[in-house]
């Protein structure tokens, strides 16, 4: 676990944190520019100071105002991406791999070159060097520090979109493959989405929302951050069973609630991540009968809460243990009079499954 | 091509100017660094202190270094007493003339560079685990370079134009503190030698330019390096 517990005053800004991180996966640190996302991970590097509090890295403690210790940022073994790359311009791409590895381990080497794709690059000066091909030399520097921790801060805030598209799947397949804890600072709720397991939500130096992704996505406190296109939910699911003459595959949100989607080749028992736009979600009172929708599911709603324009009532819903929302107009609110407590039937007419889908959508319809 | 005298003066300067230039050089460096980074009261004080050769006349160093550094001065003396060591009438203490007027030229360029050196570089250093000499040895240092040059070439050529602190602080003795400058002043004084004063004119021109080609090319090299065309 990596625990931090830290007061800090950084001109307008006053920090005050307490949260918890669980050391696997990818924790994304999300909140807008000003939020105090970068002032968080540079204290976690040591490169900053907090005023006061505790940071403890497992058993490890980084921090501590009260017992005097500050680790500097050389012996803390905390890798850092920094959202311009900060590649060394006198060293050429292999001196700037190398910098931080203690012992040279030439199956290491190879093996981060090859996760990067970087091996073509390897005599070259950073100078000459492209942003994306940039952030992919600097994330394979600080990989073969051999970090206990890695930070990065806005990897693709700094690339154009065709940069961008082209470090995403670097990024993704170093999310799959490392068992390297990550902390990924980004403004972006799409990145997010396709990276993290884990999510902080940063606010005028506060956090008042972490927890597994599924989770926060889903929380009426996360709604203010979407626009109304942009509103969905992440759910997770299990695999079942393959329809193969249709072409679709079932999936479990839980007992007894079946999804079916198109197919996809994973074996049953997998666990998927899915994510519904709440612009998809129709909500009927009445079970229909001979419908073209595949996907008829038993929910009860939660919330209600009306647009800011007047127009559309963002409903949460609650299917099995996991909750999302759906958009309707007011009016069909009203004549169906819907509120809080009632049964109704939510209709889900299409549903992201993995991350080429949503790369597909790239966060816009 | 050029008389025994002619040499003299020339591998004197050079020999001179060499020696200050490399002897000022950690110390050029260390001030240089401590003024680029520090955060200290009486800073400003040490600042004006290093430049003071500058604007000072330099038969004002020259005397200072006389009572100073003189057999009989205060540091000179007990150096002598401790370690036989003297500067009084002898090349060493040219070269101390030297090196004491070019030294500003040196700090303030190796400053220049160091105060643009990417401080978030060296941070990049320290998260990859290198300490602080390491940061300063791969990182600030090579990236001062080019500084570091120029403030040495400056320095080099400041040296060898040194006239005035010499001769007030180690005279005028042939082969042993007669450089080019004054060699040359010799010659000035000397009726009916215009024209060896004029050859050593040229010589000194030649070595100028010289010197002035070479840091070009140095700082070229060193540009190209950091860019990184390849």
């Amino acid at each position: 676990m990596l625990n931090i517990r830290i007061d800090k005053r950084q001109g307008d800004l006053d920090m005050q944190l307490d949260i918890t991180l669980p050391l696997q996966g990818i924790s994304a640190i999300f909140g807008r520019s000003g939020a105090g996302k970068t002032s968080l991970i540079n204290m976690l590097s040591g490169l900053s100071r907090p005023d006061q509090g505790h940071i403890a890295l497992g058993e490890e403690v980084l921090f501590d105002s009260r017992r005097r210790i500050h680790l500097r940022p050389e012996q803390r073994r905390i890798g850092y991406v920094f959202q311009d790359a900060r590649l060394f311009p006198h060293y050429n791409v292999t001196g700037n791999l190398r910098y931080g590895s203690r012992r040279h381990d030439p199956k290491r080497f190879a093996d981060v070159v090859e996760l990067l794709g970087i091996g073509a690059l390897l005599q070259r000066a950073p100078a000459t060097l492209s942003g994306g091909e940039r952030q992919r030399v600097a994330i394979g520097r600080a990989l073969l520090s051999q970090p206990r921790l890695l930070l990065m801060d806005e990897p693709l805030a700094s690339l154009d979109l065709p940069r961008k598209r082209e470090l995403m799947p670097y990024l993704e397949r170093l999310a799959a493959e490392t068992s390297l804890p990550i902390l990924y600072v980004s403004h972006s709720l799409d990145e997010v989405l396709r990276l993290a397991d884990h999510l902080v939500l940063l606010d005028k130096g506060r956090a008042p929302l972490h927890g597994p992704l599924e989770h926060v996505w889903g929380s009426a406190q996360m709604r203010p951050w979407f626009t109304v296109e942009e509103l969905s939910s992440v759910l997770s699911a299990t695999v079942s069973s393959q329809e193969v003459r249709w072409q679709m595959t079932q999936l479990s949100l839980g007992e007894g609630l079946p999804l079916w989607v198109r197919s996809i080749d994973m074996p049953a028992g997998q666990k998927v991540r899915l994510r519904i736009r709440a612009n998809d979600i129709s909500i009927v009172r009445t079970q229909p009968q001979q419908s073209s929708i595949r996907n008829i599911l038993p929910a009860r709603i939660e919330t209600l809460q009306p647009d800011e324009n007047g127009h559309l009532m963002a409903v949460q819903l609650q299917i099995g243990n996991q909750r999302l929302w759906a958009h309707i107009t007011l009016w069909a609110a009203s004549e169906l009079g819907l509120a809080a407590g009632q049964q109704v039937f939510a209709q889900i007419k299409g549903i992201s499954l993995n991350q080429t889908d949503w790369a597909a959508h790239d966060g816009r319809p | 091509m050029l008389s025994d005298y002619e040499w003299q003066a020339l591998l004197l300067s050079l020999k001179i100017s060499s020696v200050a230039v490399l002897w000022s050089l950690p110390l050029g460096i260390l001030l240089a660094w401590i003024l680029a980074r520090g955060r200290f009261p009486g800073k400003a004080l040490l600042d004006s202190l290093i430049h003071l050769p500058l604007v000072l006349p330099p038969v004002v160093v020259g005397y200072l270094l006389l009572i100073g550094m003189g057999r009989q001065g205060l540091l000179g003396g007990w150096l002598y007493e401790s370690f036989g060591l003297s500067f009084s009438f002898s090349w060493r203490g040219a070269a101390l003339a030297a090196a004491v007027v070019a030294f500003p030229l040196m700090v303030r360029a190796i400053r220049l560079s160091l105060e643009a050196v990417d401080r978030r570089l060296e941070d990049a250093a320290r998260t990859l685990g290198a300490g602080r000499l390491r940061v300063f040895a791969t990182i600030t240092l090579p990236l001062t370079l080019p500084g570091i040059l120029a403030g040495t070439v400056l320095a080099f050529a400041r040296c060898l134009g040194e006239f005035g602190a010499t001769i007030t602080f180690v005279s005028n003795i042939p082969g042993e503190t007669r450089t080019l400058p004054l060699a040359m002043f010799s010659f000035i004084e000397t009726p009916g030698a215009e024209a060896q004063a004029a050859r050593l004119c040229i010589i000194a021109i030649v070595i100028a330019l010289a010197a002035l080609l070479f840091s070009e090319w140095l700082a070229r090299l060193t540009r190209r390096r950091l860019e990184g065309a390849c």
